[in-house]
């Protein structure tokens, strides 16, 4: 056992009881302590910990190619090292994000296997399509914002590597929602072309981006537990109107319409009211059918397929290199 | 043969006069590739000037479950800490 | 259009040619990388060829604009405008082929900045930076080409057939460029040509045999001749920048 690959938490070493040790994890996360990785943890707890974090990573590594599509045919220099930089970034994301899972004991093979298989999730939002240049806009500006909103809470979580893996992400990815907000500014102050292409982007985006935050509270499954274990720190609907309240302004700056009549602001709420979410459309993606699902993982697991050759010959090559080690020691001794 | 490769973990020097702190984790056959994917990983942003990876299999741990035995008899010794000691007022460089 | 005119800029004293020649290496060649995004054989490769790939992207977006303006030179030349060298534009291929061209390139370029770096010319500030980035990309080529070369099998016969099939765009690499200075390019041949020998030999490849130079290949790229492929690289690098005349972004 060592520092970062703890057994999964059934022996303790001593023969204490369970529930005390239960209801010393559950007073130790009420006071807003850390837990780490070889503390004993509840297995559900562990549990949905390395299922969020797991769909977490997933995420990152899907979400790099609704964007690296347009990494070739960026429009400008500046433009294509920013895409690039971005997309890159977001491969770290998942290495912070797959190495803090790996915390609980599950590698990050393991967890590949169940994305490439379709047993783990990633966020639903990257089984849409890239269809134009300002979809890389409207996607740092909408869907990083909303996983910002989502994230920023998440670097107080009550896993420590966890909390750790987000504070620097939400650090780096601070630029990604500025460069979307900047690509969409030019385009809406540019020509009528640009200007239509950035609109019809977000009335695209905009929908998908409020079902990131998940089902409304009242059909969202693993909330309540989740924020009692303060693995979460707000409801769905919570950080929905968050990112509502925010984004509204900013559309007015980019002078761009959000797609939505029913939007306005409620001065009783202090809050702005929207309309109705497509939740059908919302389930359906999730299923499997939206427009990329099949593209999607068909890619990643091709990536992966295909760097299997490249994966072993390292691997034998540092075999054959700790031999030859071994037998210069050897040597040495003799 | 396997195709998964071992992991290690990823310590980074932030600058000159600082000690090596723990960045994370990441995989890679060997440690000169360990190194490598340490510095395109870990210092991106400028972050480092140094680094160290080690096996993750080659650290050992304190165990959780001794935390006390193992640490808390270094609590209850306050004069082990300048603030124990009362200097009256107006005594400077103590 | 500006910036096409590959005689001796007199504003800023700087050889237009010799600027358009290394840009478009490093335009094309970071090109190339970005393609892989999303496809690497594994997460920390990723970031790797995307850190190369940036490199390179800032090495030519400073060398074009010593010349013109950027998106211009990249996104509005004529295939026959681009002065990069064939071994460049090259597609991917498999991971095998991406590091042979990688050797054969990083090792060149970072002789060559090396020398540059030396020297007083114009291109002196931009190539002492470049060669650390360099020195970076050759050394992740090496790592790999030993790997690949003394892994498995497979991976060996990838490997030498990756070798093979680039060696041939090989000779164009020190045809003199007009405007670097007097650089001993005979020279720079002979470490170039050791470097690689050495390397293979480490890595248990035998060094290709074919000719270095086809009958399209001496010289062709700088003198704006390429291969099929690069019309379709530019077709998709150009499109969207072509279809908006005059548009900012």
């Amino acid at each position: 056992m060592t520092a970062v690959t703890p057994d999964t938490g059934h022996g303790t070493g001593h023969d204490t009881d369970l529930g005390q040790l239960a209801a010393a994890f559950d007073a130790a996360v009420a006071a807003d302590e850390r837990v780490e990785p070889r503390d004993w943890m509840p297995e559900e707890y562990r549990a949905t910990l390395v299922r969020q974090m797991a769909q977490h990573a997933h995420s990152e590594i899907i979400g790099m190619q609704p964007e690296a599509n347009w990494i070739t045919r960026a429009p400008s220099l500046r433009r294509k090292a920013i895409l690039m930089a971005k997309v890159q970034d977001e491969a770290g994301h998942g290495l912070y994000l797959y190495s803090a899972a790996e915390t609980l004991g599950t590698s990050r093979d393991e967890l590949l296997d169940k994305l490439h298989a379709g047993k783990q999730k990633y966020s639903s939002i990257f089984n849409y399509p890239t269809l134009t240049w300002a979809d890389v806009g409207a996607i740092g500006w909408l869907v990083d914002g909303a996983a910002i909103t989502n994230q920023v809470p998440i670097c107080r979580c009550s896993y420590g590597p966890y909390a750790r893996a987000m504070v620097r992400i939400c650090k780096e990815e601070s630029f990604h929602q500025r460069q979307g907000f900047e690509l969409l500014m030019a385009l809406s102050q540019g020509t009528e072309a640009q200007h239509a292409m950035a609109q019809d982007a977000v009335d695209r985006w905009w929908w998908p981006s409020l079902m990131m935050f998940g089902p409304p509270d009242d059909a969202s499954s693993h909330s309540a537990q989740s924020m009692a274990w303060r693995i979460k720190r707000h409801s769905n609907d919570e950080l929905r109107q968050r990112f509502v309240d925010i984004a509204v302004p900013q559309a007015e700056s980019l002078g761009l319409t959000l797609p939505d009549p029913d939007l306005k602001w409620n001065e009783e709420r202090g809050h702005h009211d929207f309309g109705a979410i497509d939740w059908a459309e919302f389930w359906d993606v999730l299923k499997g059918n939206g427009p990329c699902n099949a593209e999607r993982i068909g890619r990643r697991r091709a990536a992966h397929e295909e760097g299997a050759w490249v994966r072993e010959a390292a691997a034998a090559y540092a075999d054959k290199q700790a031999a030859k080690d071994n037998g210069q020691t050897e040597e040495a001794r003799v | 043969m396997t195709q998964n490769w071992p992991l290690w973990e990823v310590f980074v020097r932030s600058r000159r006069g600082l000690s090596h702190t723990h960045a994370g984790s990441l995989h890679a056959p060997d440690a000169e590739m360990a190194l490598r994917n340490a510095r395109d990983l870990y210092t991106r942003r400028g972050e480092g000037i140094s680094i160290w990876v080690v096996p993750s299999t080659e650290i050992t741990a304190s165990s959780p479950d001794e935390r006390d035995p193992f640490f808390a008899p270094s609590a209850d010794k306050p004069y082990r800490h300048p603030t124990f000691y009362d200097i009256p007022e107006g005594v400077s460089h103590l | 259009m500006t910036g096409t005119d590959t005689t001796r800029d007199t504003t800023r004293d700087i050889p237009a040619a010799a600027a358009l020649a290394l840009g478009d290496d490093a335009l094309i060649l970071s090109h190339r990388l970005g393609e892989w995004a999303g496809h690497a054989p594994v997460l920390e490769e990723e970031v790797a060829l995307a850190n190369i790939a940036l490199d390179l992207l800032g090495q030519a977006r400073v060398l074009l604009s010593l010349t013109g303006d950027e998106d211009e030179l990249a996104f509005l030349r004529e295939e026959r405008s681009f002065r990069n060298l064939q071994l460049v534009e090259q597609p991917n291929g498999d991971f095998a082929h991406t590091i042979a061209r990688q050797l054969f390139f990083s090792l060149y370029q970072h002789e060559l900045y090396g020398e540059l770096a030396l020297g007083d010319g114009p291109f002196a500030p931009l190539a002492a930076k470049a060669v650390k980035e360099t020195a970076y990309h050759r050394d992740h080529a090496e790592q790999w080409t030993l790997r690949l070369g003394d892994g498995t099998p497979e991976s060996r016969a990838r490997m030498r057939a990756a070798l093979d099939a680039l060696w041939r765009y090989t000779g164009e690499m020190f045809q003199p460029v007009e405007g670097l200075g007097d650089l001993d390019w005979a020279a720079l041949e002979a470490r170039w040509l050791a470097a690689v020998t050495a390397l293979l030999e480490r890595a248990g490849l035998a060094l290709p045999e074919g000719p270095r130079t086809g009958a399209w290949a001496a010289g062709a790229g700088r003198q704006g001749l390429h291969t099929e492929p690069f019309g379709r690289l530019l077709a998709e690098m150009q499109h969207l920048h072509r279809s908006h005349p005059g548009a900012s972004w």
